[in-house]
Formats: C-alpha cells, sequence, structure tokens
C-alpha cells in the first residue's frame, strides 16, 4: 500500500517537473534543471564521474567520522612504514602516520584548493573577457594582449615561480595556480560573448534602455556560464595535478599538513621496498583527477544535446 | 511624430565605403502607420534601426515627438520608442521565461508592479497564464513573436517600429499577429513604422507607404493607390507585377516557343 502511495507520489512530482505550463518561476526553472539531469543520468561514465566527485566531497565533509583526526598527524616511530593491516588499513608512512586518516584529510586540502581557486578564476576570467567581447576595439586589444602575457608563460613554471617568490602554503599555492589557469577563461568568455554581441535580443535589451552592465550580467553571462563551468570541471583535474606538484616540490601544503603531493614527495624514497606510501594518496590525486574528467565530459555532452 | 530629414547610413571607409541608405527624409504624423518596403538590400532595414537608435552613426535629422535625436539616447527617450524584430527565435533570450523577458523592460524602467503588467501585457497579445513561465523554445513561432510585441508593449511607447514581424512566420499565423497589431495600434493610439518587402502586408497594415530601392526613397504612396495600381514611379509598378505571384493570365503565350 505505502509503495503504491509513494510511486503516486513521486510521478505526481515528476509530472509538476515536467509540466509544459509551469506554474511559477521556480517550477520552471527546476523542470529545466530536471531535463537537464535527465539527460545527464543517462550517461554512465558522466554518472560515474559524479559519483567520484559526490564520494570525495562526501569524504571530505565527514572525515572526522571515517577516519581519526589525531592518526593523520600522529607520529608513531615505532610504527614506521608497516604495511596495511587491520589497524592501518592503508598501512603507515616513514614518521609512522596512519596513511588512510591522512588520505581521507588530505581530501579537505585538495577541495580547498579547488574550490578557491574556482572561486578567483571563474570571476577573473568573466571579468576580462566578458568586456573584451562586448566592448570590442580598444577594450578588447588592450584586455586581450594582457592575457597573452599570462597565456605566454608555461603554467607550472610561473606557479612555481609565485609560489617561490611568495613563500610556500596553501593560500599562496592557490593564488599561484589561479594566476596561470584564468586566461583561458577570459578568452572563452570572450569567444562566447563575441557570437552573442550581435544577437537580436541584446538589441532588443538595449532598445528597452537597458544599461551595458546590465546586458553583461543577465542577458551574456548566463549564456557564457555553462560552458565556462564545463570548461572548469575539465581543469579540476589540471589544477588539482598542479597543486599536487606544488605540493611535491615542497611549495605546497607545508608538513605535517596531510597533502596528495606531498605524501607522494615523502614516499619517493622507499618506493621500492614499500611501495603503499607514495602509491596510495597517488591512487587518490588519480581517481578524483579521472571522476572530474567524466564530469566535465558529461555535462558538455548534456549542455549540448540541449542546444539543440 | 517621426520626422526624418536627410537620413544617410554609410558603412565602410574609403573605396570600400557603402551607402547603405542616402538623403531619406520622411514624416509620420501621430497615429499614423507609414510602411517601408523594398527588397532585400534596399536599406529599409537599416532606415529603420537608425530611427530605433541601433545605428549611433547615422546622419542628418531624426526627430521623433518633437524631441531631436542624439547620438546616445536617454532612457527616458528609449521607453518611447520600441522595436519588434523579424526573427522571433533570435529576438528572445534563449535561457529565460516569458516571465523574466517581459519583468526586465519593467525593472529598467522601475515602473513597478511587475506581476500584474506582465499579466496585462500577456492578455494584451492573446497569451494566457499557461505562457508566462515558459522558455522560449517551448513556445510556436507565432507565440513567440507575440512575446516580442508584448516586450515592446509592456513599456508604453508611442512609437512601435515593425522589422518584417511577420517575414519568419507562416501565411496563416501572419494573419494573426496582422491583426493583432491592427488591434494594438488602435487601442494604444500607437504610431508605427513597418518595413516590409510584402506588398500585401504593408497595404493591410499601413495607410501610407514609401518605396525603397538601392538606399532611396523613390516614391511616397497609398495602401489605397497601390490597390488600385495609380503609381507612377517604374520601379514600384514593376514591385507591384512581381508580387502579384504567379498568374495564369500574366503569361504572354506568344512568348513560349512554339513546339
Amino acid at each position: 500500500m505505502s509503495d503504491v502511495t509513494l510511486r503516486a507520489d513521486l510521478g505526481h512530482w515528476r509530472g509538476w517537473l515536467l509540466d509544459q505550463a509551469p506554474g511559477s518561476r521556480w517550477q520552471a526553472r527546476l523542470g529545466r534543471w530536471y531535463r537537464a539531469w535527465l539527460g545527464f543520468r543517462r550517461n554512465g561514465l558522466a554518472m560515474t564521474g559524479f559519483g567520484v566527485v559526490l564520494l570525495l566531497v562526501g569524504i571530505a565533509i565527514f572525515a572526522p567520522l571515517i577516519a581519526d583526526r589525531e592518526a593523520a598527524t600522529l607520529q608513531v616511530l615505532t610504527q614506521r612504514l608497516e604495511p596495511a593491516s587491520w589497524q592501518h588499513w592503508f598501512g603507515t608512512d616513514e614518521l609512522g602516520r596512519d596513511i588512510y586518516a591522512r588520505v581521507v584529510f588530505g581530501s579537505r586540502i585538495t577541495l580547498t584548493i579547488v574550490a578557491l581557486v574556482s572561486a578567483i578564476v571563474v570571476p577573473v576570467g568573466l571579468g576580462i573577457g566578458l568586456p573584451a567581447g562586448y566592448f570590442g576595439g580598444m577594450v578588447d586589444a588592450v584586455l586581450m594582449r594582457i592575457t597573452d602575457i599570462f597565456l605566454a608563460f608555461p603554467r607550472l613554471v610561473l606557479a612555481l615561480a609565485f609560489a617561490a617568490a611568495l613563500g610556500p602554503g596553501i593560500e599562496n599555492a592557490v593564488i599561484a595556480i589561479a594566476l596561470t589557469t584564468w586566461p583561458p577563461y577570459a578568452r572563452l568568455a570572450r569567444a562566447e560573448t563575441l557570437t552573442r554581441r550581435r544577437a537580436e535580443f541584446i538589441e532588443a535589451a538595449e532598445l528597452q534602455g537597458a544599461s551595458h552592465l546590465r546586458i553583461l550580467l543577465t542577458q551574456i553571462v548566463p549564456l557564457c556560464l555553462p560552458s565556462v563551468i564545463i570548461r572548469l570541471t575539465l581543469d579540476m583535474a589540471g589544477i588539482i595535478l598542479t597543486a599536487a606538484g606544488l605540493g611535491f616540490l615542497g611549495l605546497g601544503a607545508q608538513p605535517p599538513a596531510p597533502e596528495w603531493g606531498a605524501m607522494v614527495s615523502s614516499g619517493r624514497q622507499v618506493l621500492l621496498d614499500q611501495w603503499w606510501v607514495a602509491t596510495i594518496p597517488g591512487m587518490a590525486i588519480f581517481i578524483t583527477s579521472v571522476g572530474f574528467n567524466l564530469l566535465g565530459d558529461g555535462l558538455r555532452d548534456v549542455s549540448d544535446s540541449r542546444a539543440g | 511624430m517621426i520626422t526624418l530629414e536627410n537620413v544617410s547610413v554609410a558603412y565602410g571607409t574609403g573605396a570600400r565605403r557603402v551607402l547603405a541608405a542616402s538623403d531619406v527624409s520622411l514624416h509620420v504624423t501621430p497615429g499614423e502607420a507609414f510602411g517601408l518596403v523594398g527588397e532585400s538590400g534596399s536599406g529599409k532595414s537599416t532606415v529603420l534601426r537608425a530611427v530605433a537608435g541601433l545605428i549611433a552613426h547615422a546622419e542628418g535629422r531624426i526627430v521623433l515627438a518633437g524631441q531631436e535625436m542624439g547620438r546616445r539616447r536617454s532612457t527616458a527617450t528609449r521607453k518611447m520608442v520600441q522595436m519588434v524584430f523579424q526573427d522571433p527565435y533570435g529576438s528572445l533570450h534563449p535561457n529565460q521565461t516569458v516571465d523574466q523577458i517581459l519583468s526586465m523592460p519593467v525593472a529598467i524602467h522601475r515602473l513597478g508592479d511587475a506581476d500584474r503588467r506582465v499579466a496585462t501585457a500577456l492578455r494584451e497579445v492573446g497569451l494566457g497564464r499557461e505562457h508566462r513561465f515558459r522558455y522560449p523554445h517551448q513556445l510556436s513561432g507565432g507565440q513567440r513573436q507575440r512575446v516580442a510585441i508584448a516586450r515592446a508593449l509592456i513599456l508604453q511607447p508611442r512609437i512601435l517600429l515593425l522589422d518584417e514581424p511577420t517575414s519568419a512566420l507562416d501565411v496563416s499565423v501572419q494573419a494573426e499577429i496582422l491583426n493583432l497589431l491592427t488591434r494594438l495600434r488602435r487601442d494604444h493610439g500607437l504610431t508605427m513604422l513597418m518595413v516590409s518587402h510584402d506588398l500585401a502586408v504593408i497595404a493591410h497594415l499601413c495607410e501610407r507607404i514609401g518605396v525603397m530601392s538601392r538606399g532611396e526613397l523613390l516614391e511616397l504612396t497609398t495602401a489605397d493607390a497601390l490597390a488600385s495600381g495609380t503609381v507612377t514611379h517604374p520601379y514600384t509598378k514593376q514591385l507591384l507585377r512581381s508580387n502579384q505571384g504567379f498568374d495564369p493570365s500574366s503569361v504572354d503565350i506568344d512568348a513560349t516557343p512554339a513546339a
């Protein structure tokens, strides 16, 4: 009985979401999201990526529940470099710290870096690219030449230079990565703006007396955001790898913080005899990167099919 | 209401300079509907866009409701002149619901009471509550053009510019939109300036008609004159013939080669 009513209830919600004549702004918006979700759900690989990312976020949020915070930094020198056991699921590192706890808490550092870089890169990219594409002329020339200058540097080298100049640490790693990541976003936003600049709905908004700022924010940004978000998701792997690379070179998070790249670095002297010390955090970096890539691919597919 | 004096629009510079409209002068009185007709590339849309203020570098004088238009238009002037575009698929933002599209002009001009205004505007163009929260891709071409008309009218403009408002629609829908425009013009006392290549559409809505070719206004005539065929300029006569469509009686039998 309850199963039947539940199913009827779900059917009711489904119908409400897919209603061709929504009764409110929210219903229209949710219906749109739901349709995109239906398309996304059919893509197996994308769902795998979504699952991985969701899992990662879950682990980061509930880290204190699934691992011991103390164990992540607690040095037990009598238990150095132990293989996996019931006590230490992934073994211990060269200072006797539990690798499982370190990997779990390391997800927080990785996600923090990713979130902070995104929070800097998207506004900066849009802030440079939108005016360049929208106003054209001198504004475009100046902004794009600045972008070209930043694009001309090799990414990791520039990040290294910044991290070395500013001093090692997570905040400086974030700034260094963000500085080298934004230029492609500016170009993308400019290209997306250029294709819409002459659209009739922009002219209609102009005729209605909309200011440039209003046109940019309400008309152009919503059209640029999907491709920017997809690009960002696909770039996540690169950002995570750059962060890990900086950590590996000692320019990212400082010990004893359980940063994945730094963990790989510390395990490299014992790679042959105690392989798990470097391999386990390496696997974490790998799985996370693949997960974000699959998610990005899936999002791209969904947005393509919706364009028709 | 609309006065154009020697309006010229040129694109490009030097040897590649193209005169899209040259020395166009016309006058439209309040409440009148004036049609500009011509082939593609005749400059009729250019004139319309210059009146709308979408072409900033237009030369000559443009006077709307007694105000001379400068290069930059104030928000208040924008409110007075609104336009309906040719392509209802391109003139509505694809990611916004009808409600959002219609609410924006109300917000820009701080008219207030957006909810009631949007509902009224939709009712006026013959759309119901069920269309209000749809996205443009969930509407037919005719419904989209109605939304575009509602967007123009929600600001209660005195001048409505129409850029081939029916040419992207199929014939049965064309008639509906034309009747809607006729009714709205009567109800609101709108002054209309319409551009079309279709003489029948122009003659349906407009009393006075200007014929354009190669950027020049060749002849000023009336819908009645077009209907009775009493036009003077040879180009207008030719246009009139070409618009009659396929008429078997007009085929010159002698010209067909004998079998």
